[in-house]
């Protein structure tokens, strides 16, 4: 569980990095539907391509999408894995919490019968 | 009610949790060792021994016991104490995988009868906040691979939604 194991510490962060925006969040939720050019990508943000390529230029130094090598069309698609151990990691770091808060519920509760205010 | 987590920047992790009880009764769960030790810990951790000394330039001991014996401890100095709105404390573990001291920041924020505590975990490089994500809070259970593709799509599904 060290560090420098499989997506490294760099990894996770341009993973992070990349999910802070909304608009690459909804490309990578487009791609999770199967794999789509440019064109199809930009089409509902009312972006321009160049915009569009930015956001995927982000998100394949990520390593959250590959490229397709057909010159014309290079159609994205999205790789999970990257995303898929970020995600792990965030939500069991959230489920730990959760669980001890959910004691912390219990105590509050209990601590508020015992002294009505 | 569910516990919020973030990552705003590559050094942090914050966690956002409403609590249906008073900001001052929040306080104490979060400063009061007989307290403390009744919910501090999950997946068979549990706080086994808590002393604070609860001032400024205090010092704090929290050791917990794993589900498997294992004894882990905690150690840091009280910067900061203003009941019931805040406690800013620091935090080093006495195996910690990562550098340095982590600035743990509390907010207890009263409104109606719920307050809502925000935690802010600050490490002391992005390398630590990235291993510290991945690695103390997982020492239990392991979640199998089916769960992990669920995540991603709730991941996916949420950030659909999300309209920042």
């Amino acid at each position: 569980m060290e560090p420098g194991g499989y997506g490294g510490p760099a990894v996770l962060d341009a993973t992070f990095h990349a999910l802070s925006d909304p608009t690459r969040r909804a490309i990578l939720a487009r791609l999770a539907a199967g794999e789509a050019s440019v064109t199809e990508l930009a089409a509902p943000f009312r972006m321009s391509q160049p915009a569009v390529s930015k956001h995927l230029k982000v998100l394949e130094k990520a390593g959250l999408i590959a490229r397709g090598r057909d010159a014309q069309r290079r159609p994205c698609r999205l790789v999970a894995q990257p995303l898929r151990d970020a995600t792990a990691w965030l939500a069991d770091f959230r489920l730990y919490w959760e669980e001890s808060y959910q004691r912390l519920d219990a105590l509050l509760e209990a601590l508020q019968k015992d002294s009505p205010s | 009610m569910s516990v919020i987590v973030t990552t705003p920047t590559d050094r942090e992790i914050v966690l956002t949790r409403m609590f249906a009880a008073p900001g001052q009764l929040v306080f104490d769960t979060y400063t009061r060792p007989e307290l403390l030790t009744q919910w501090y810990g999950a997946r068979g951790w549990n706080l086994v021994g808590c002393e604070i000394d609860l001032r400024e330039g205090g010092r704090y001991r929290f050791s917990s016991r794993g589900p498997d014996g294992t004894l882990m401890v905690q150690v840091g100095t009280v910067l900061e104490v203003r009941p019931p709105v805040r406690l800013v404390l620091t935090e080093r573990f006495d195996e910690q995988s990562y550098p340095g001291d982590t600035l743990i920041v509390h907010t207890f924020a009263e409104h109606g009868e719920q307050t809502t505590v925000t935690t802010t975990v600050r490490y002391a490089t992005p390398e630590g906040r990235d291993t510290a994500l991945r690695y103390p809070m997982v020492r239990g259970v392991r979640e199998s691979g089916d769960r992990l593709t669920e995540l991603l799509v709730e991941l996916i599904t949420n950030n659909r939604e999300d309209p920042s």
